[in-house]
């Protein structure tokens, strides 16, 4: 408990800021349907009405509100890239420990598989295997996941790699120990703090690329409310001088933000970085 | 003594340090004075704050550290209130400083010679040239090989004794009024050790240069310094000249600080003939991978019940290789390991859980050899459960029988992390895993290297006691024979791969030695302050004789390489 | 006593090699992976079976994949692309100009941001944990974590509704350079915004990483000033992580105009590729994917090499 008190005070400012950011969106993606006043696909109103009582941001190009989207955007937007991080973190995570710890050929198709995926730009493969494959959401989270996973599986294995190379697990190893053993008592709870970390930042990169997808209309597919499309779609109002493409793009940009500055703090306590 | 003579007078000295919890003092108000060409000895164990204060002596502390209070007067200014650009200008080519580790404190972008002429020029002193010049002079004096060609090297082209020579070359490029030496030999072998330490005091004192040497080391200081300061905790314990100080120290911590190296074991009985040793190495050799250089070369020796074989040699010598061959995980491409008389198969995935059992490790560094992130009772509880069984409140009570059994209290330590024990707990918390599997024989891979002396000595008294309670036999790999003459009974001499000599304590100590032996114990500072003036000049009369005690065998190839091209 | 170096160079530009060639056999062999048959896919349901198989003929999927490959490859290599389905255009002729423009646009920001970047992140480690230092990161910190249309949006938002530049680069061949230089500037400034953000802290870190290290420590015991140190000092150490920095982002910059090139209707390479993927317009995306994935290839070897040619322990050995 006294660890805890000290761990608060520790915090810093901005990843206060981002503390309170996330939770806030978190409360929006879960009470979306309490929080926005009308559905996330329905017609209430004209085309591109204008910001009033009625529609706090006003309508888009069908006569939905702009608002209520934004609110459900946050599910759907903040969700997908929840789903694709987790799968690219529960796949990447796990071949990377199991490289790093087998070692030998396993280690060595591994790495050379991933150094091959990594060469082609990861928005190019996307768009790439998108054509192959067809726009959908579930294409698009699985090819995602993949192609984040490369990061992920570099970053745990070397980070696998340095606890491997510790005394305990030689330890363990001279006693005999099993995978599964070493894996989830030795090494895993040695990781942890880098790999928590790196959540943040790969959540941060999957979100900015799905966002980049739908605003390219190639990620999210209408009627789904998503904060990426709902720029593309407003786009053209910031020539006659608007903001309300702005709003989406900053509801974006926040949530990044927000994300990264924790990462960022956390990044700083778990390596002992004072600079 | 006339103010005039004064060289560096600090008063008071306080510095702080930054942690979790804010500004925390490690230096509590030390005093130094040091007159002009007067070699200073601080030493003390790890904490005692010799380098903070070494270095606070050049107005310099590191980041996360900062002087709070007392004085520091050089050459009658005072350092603490000079800006940063006036420390600068006194820095390098007043007051010069020589690091610990050679290799790393080399800049790997720039050549040696470079890097030797940048403080004279950076101040003024000399020109380009006449600061090369010098510096060619100065590696010569230093017994540098091939002087005019050494700094035209990178520092990686270059093997650590003459890189420490070369820097304390770079320290001298200014004819400085005094230099910090911060345990320049500390990371090299007993054997070059020697070089360095005989350069550094001959050029010490042929430039009438003032010096603080910081050291843990004894025998080391007792050989450079006019006097001696004892340190702990941040504070000064007693300061007294050097043969004073030796043979008559005044205080209790001091004379525990003597006393470590007197340690002796109890003798034990011969081994008889007839008796099967625990442990056969036969012939054995190995390389690292397929077609990797050979680095054993048909090694054998025996270790019997209950008894401690010390295996010694300097960086190299093959010593923890024969240690990875014995517990499995180095291949041996030829020779066989016998454990009581049965062949031990080669790779450790293909013994017995019984075989690995009885063969225990304790390592050289605790912190990496225990898990930061397991707790005491689970560090010492899987072996229980691993290998004997052992679970809930049989397991639970074993684990506090061991903590008592290793002196450590498990009401205090039963659920704690490593993170909060220190290094001396931390080693004695490995011997209790090792005990827990309860094997028959233990591998000690340097054990009490990384630990201060006093420390050190329980470790090996405790070490000691276990044998004798429970009949364990030890395989003790060490560079150093001081720990060796504490606790062997029999000594196995390594050098380059190979087994040089092997006996009982008494006979490889006795002469007539083994060339390699005799340099390997001839090289170990003694605590008499005469001791480096003598070896020297009976090394002199060795060589004028023809009879040279240098090198015997092959050279180190490393240097030999260094040195032809 | 090079021997080593270079045949690590050597090493490094066969496994290049390697690379390339495998990645042109994913791109070809992503299209033979198409669910259903390709022909059947673009014509739609209602194309009878007759004109599906003269379609296919002419597109060659009767004969076997690998005759298929090595034709196309061999065709890339002599610059020659196919034609694209959609339209039926030579393919090198769409992608010559739109490459030319991209990599205008990709030179422009590199002009502007890395002399930026490599200032900002020298004067940050120089002047680390001041308010300068702390402002930076948050500034940095923050542009990294938005979206390239947002920054974009707002750029236009700010500059062009004020009518100080174009919000559309409509940029075409026979405008001269200034006037395409002019209608350029927008993109150029968006992706020097995220660029020089990512660059500066990755030059920032890798300084003060090498900051810690004792020969810093042994320099400053020298008395050397702290610019001196920093140049002299740290910067050739950092110089291997400084070119691998620069290559990513200038990988980055050839790769990351897509969004951007959509967002001002730039007539780049991003923008042919988007819409062939909305057209799935295959033959057009496997070329655009394969010059992107050629650049972002060849500028990582070309970083490799360069910092092993900068590594004083590689370069002078024992």
């Amino acid at each position: 408990m006294k660890d805890l008190t000290k761990t608060l005070r520790q915090i810093s400012l901005s990843a206060w800021f981002g503390i309170v950011v996330v939770s806030v969106y978190i409360l929006v993606a879960f009470f979306a349907p309490v929080i926005a006043p009308y559905g996330e696909t329905e017609i209430v109103g004209g085309v591109f009405e204008p910001w009033s009582d009625e529609f706090l941001l006003g309508t888009d190009n069908l006569g939905r509100d702009l608002y209520s989207r934004l609110v459900y955007g946050a599910r759907n937007t903040v969700g997908i890239a929840i789903l694709t991080t987790l799968l690219a973190f529960a796949f990447g995570s796990l071949m990377g420990v199991l490289s790093a710890t087998i070692g030998g050929w396993l280690d060595q198709l591994m790495g050379r598989s991933v150094d091959v995926l990594m060469a082609i730009p990861q928005l190019i493969f996307a768009l790439l295997l998108l054509t192959i494959f067809g726009t959908s959401i579930i294409n698009m989270i699985l090819i995602i996941a993949l192609l984040d996973s490369t990061r992920v599986y570099r970053l745990s294995r070397a980070a696998a790699v340095n606890v491997v190379a510790m005394d305990y697990i030689e330890a363990a190893k001279l006693r005999g120990e099993g995978l599964g053993y070493l894996i989830f008592r030795e090494i895993l709870p040695n990781i942890t703090a880098p790999l928590v970390a790196e959540f943040g930042l790969r959540f941060c990169y999957v979100f900015l690329l799905i966002s980049a997808l739908s605003f390219l209309g190639l990620g999210i597919q209408p009627p789904t409310a998503d904060w990426g499309s709902m720029v593309r779609e407003s786009a053209n109002l910031i020539s006659f001088g608007e903001v309300t493409p702005l709003i989406p793009a900053l509801a974006i940009a926040l949530l990044t933000v927000a994300v990264n500055f924790i990462a960022d703090w956390f990044l700083h306590r778990s390596t002992g970085l004072k600079g | 003594m006339t103010d005039n003579d004064l060289l560096l007078n600090i008063k008071g000295l306080r510095i702080e340090a930054l942690s979790d919890d804010g500004w925390n003092e490690i230096v509590h108000g030390v005093d130094l004075t040091l007159k002009r060409g007067e070699v200073m000895g601080l030493i003390g164990e790890s904490g005692a704050g010799k380098s903070t204060i070494g270095l606070a002596a050049m107005g310099f502390t590191r980041d996360g550290c900062r002087i709070s209070g007392g004085s520091v007067v050089f050459d009658g200014e005072e350092l603490l209130e000079k800006n940063e650009k006036q420390k600068q200008a006194l820095r390098g080519s007043r007051i010069a400083y020589v690091a610990q580790s050679a290799a790393s404190s080399f800049n790997p972008a720039h050549r040696l010679i470079d890097q030797c002429c940048e403080t004279a020029v950076l101040h003024n002193v000399l020109d380009r040239d006449t600061a090369r010049d010098e510096a060619v002079e100065l590696y010569e004096k230093l017994r540098l090989p091939n002087p005019g060609e050494i700094g035209f090297r990178y520092p990686h082209q270059v093997s650590g004794g003459q890189l420490q020579r070369v820097m304390t070359a770079m320290a001298m490029s200014c004819k400085p009024d005094l230099i910090i030496f911060d345990e320049p030999t500390t990371a090299l072998d007993v054997t070059t050790q020697i070089e360095v330490l005989s350069a550094i005091r001959d050029i010490v004192r042929q430039f009438n240069t003032a010096a603080i040497y910081i050291t843990h080391d004894l025998a080391v200081v007792a050989q450079m310094a006019d006097k001696i300061k004892v340190l702990r905790y941040g504070n000064e314990v007693e300061e007294a000249d050097t043969r004073i100080m030796l043979s008559d120290p005044k205080e209790e911590y001091t004379r525990s600080l003597w006393a470590v190296r007197s340690h002796r074991s109890v003798e034990k009985p011969a081994v008889k003939d007839s008796d099967v040793p625990i442990i056969s190495i036969q012939n054995i050799s190995a390389s690292y991978g397929s077609d990797g250089p050979r680095v054993l070369h048909d090694v054998s020796f025996d270790i019997h019940k209950g008894r401690t074989v010390a295996v010694v040699g300097e960086s190299g010598s093959g010593k923890s290789t024969t240690a990875r061959c014995l517990s499995g995980l180095l291949p041996i491409s030829e020779g066989c390991i016998l454990h009581n008389g049965e062949e031990l198969p080669i790779s450790s995935k293909q013994r017995s859980k019984e075989q690995l059992r009885e063969l225990q490790m304790i390592y050289q560094i605790a912190d990496t050899a225990l898990n930061p992130k397991q707790r005491i009772c689970d560090i010492i509880g899987r072996p229980l459960q691993f290998f004997l069984g052992l679970r809930g409140e049989e397991k639970k009570a074993r684990v506090r029988e061991l903590l008592t059994l290793i002196e450590l209290d498990p009401d205090i330590y039963y659920s704690r992390y490593p993170t909060e024990l220190s290094g001396g707990q931390k080693q004695r918390i490995g011997i209790a895993r090792a005990l827990a599997a309860e094997p028959d024989f233990i591998i000690c891979d340097e054990i009490t290297s990384a630990l201060d002396q006093l420390v050190a000595e329980g470790i090996l008294k405790l070490l000691e006691r276990l044998q004798s309670e429970l009949g364990l036999s030890y395989m003790f790999i060490t560079h150093d024979l001081a720990t060796v003459e504490a606790i062997a009974d029999d000594v196995v001499v390594m050098q380059y791969g190979k087994v040089v000599e092997a006996g009982t304590k008494h006979e490889v100590f006795r002469p007539p030695h083994h060339p390699y032996t005799e340099l390997l114990l001839s090289s170990v500072p003694d605590m008499n302050p005469d001791w480096l003036t003598g070896l020297l000049q009976q090394r002199a009369a060795m060589d004028g004789s023809g009879e040279s005690v240098k090198r015997p065998e092959a050279s180190n190839p490393k240097e030999s390489v260094c040195q032809s091209n | 006593m090079h021997a080593s170096i270079s045949s690590l160079v050597l090493n490094r530009l066969l496994l290049g090699v390697v690379t390339l060639f495998v990645i042109s056999i994913i791109i070809f062999c992503g299209v033979e992976l198409l669910p259903g048959d390709l022909a059947q896919e673009i014509l739609g349901q209602s194309a009878t079976p007759e004109s599906i198989a003269a379609f296919r003929q002419q597109l060659g999927l009767d004969r076997p994949a690998t005759e298929r490959y090595l034709e196309w490859l061999l065709g890339v290599v002599s610059g020659d692309f196919g034609a694209s389905l959609a339209n039926g255009r030579e393919i090198s002729e769409l992608m010559g100009e739109r490459l030319g423009n991209t990599l205008f646009l990709a030179g422009m920001s590199a002009l502007i941001s890395i002399p930026l970047a490599l200032t900002l992140g020298v004067l940050a480690a120089l002047y680390r944990n001041t308010a300068f230092d702390k402002g930076t990161s948050i500034c940095t910190l923050t542009a990294i974590s938005y979206p390239e249309f947002f920054v974009a949006y707002i750029l236009i938002f700010l500059l062009a509704q004020t009518g100080f530049f174009p919000s559309i680069s409509n940029i075409s061949g026979d405008m001269s350079l200034m006037e395409k230089a002019y209608r350029t500037v927008l993109p150029a400034l968006t992706m020097t915004m995220v660029v020089t953000a990512h660059m500066m802290r990755m030059t920032r870190a890798a300084l003060i990483n090498l900051l810690g290290s004792p020969y810093i420590e042994m320099a400053r015991l020298k008395g050397v000033s702290p610019a001196r140190v920093i140049v002299r000092h740290a910067l050739p150490n950092a110089l291997g992580i400084v070119i691998n920095v620069i290559a990513l982002n200038l990988a980055y910059l050839v790769v990351g105009v897509v969004i951007v090139e959509v967002v001002f209707v730039y007539p780049g390479l991003g923008q042919l590729l988007v819409d062939s993927v909305a057209k799935r317009d295959i033959t057009v995306v496997q070329a655009c994917s394969l010059i992107f994935a050629m650049t972002y290839v060849l500028l990582n070897l070309l970083a490799d090499v360069l910092s092993t040619l900068s590594n004083p322990r590689l370069i002078h050995q024992r």
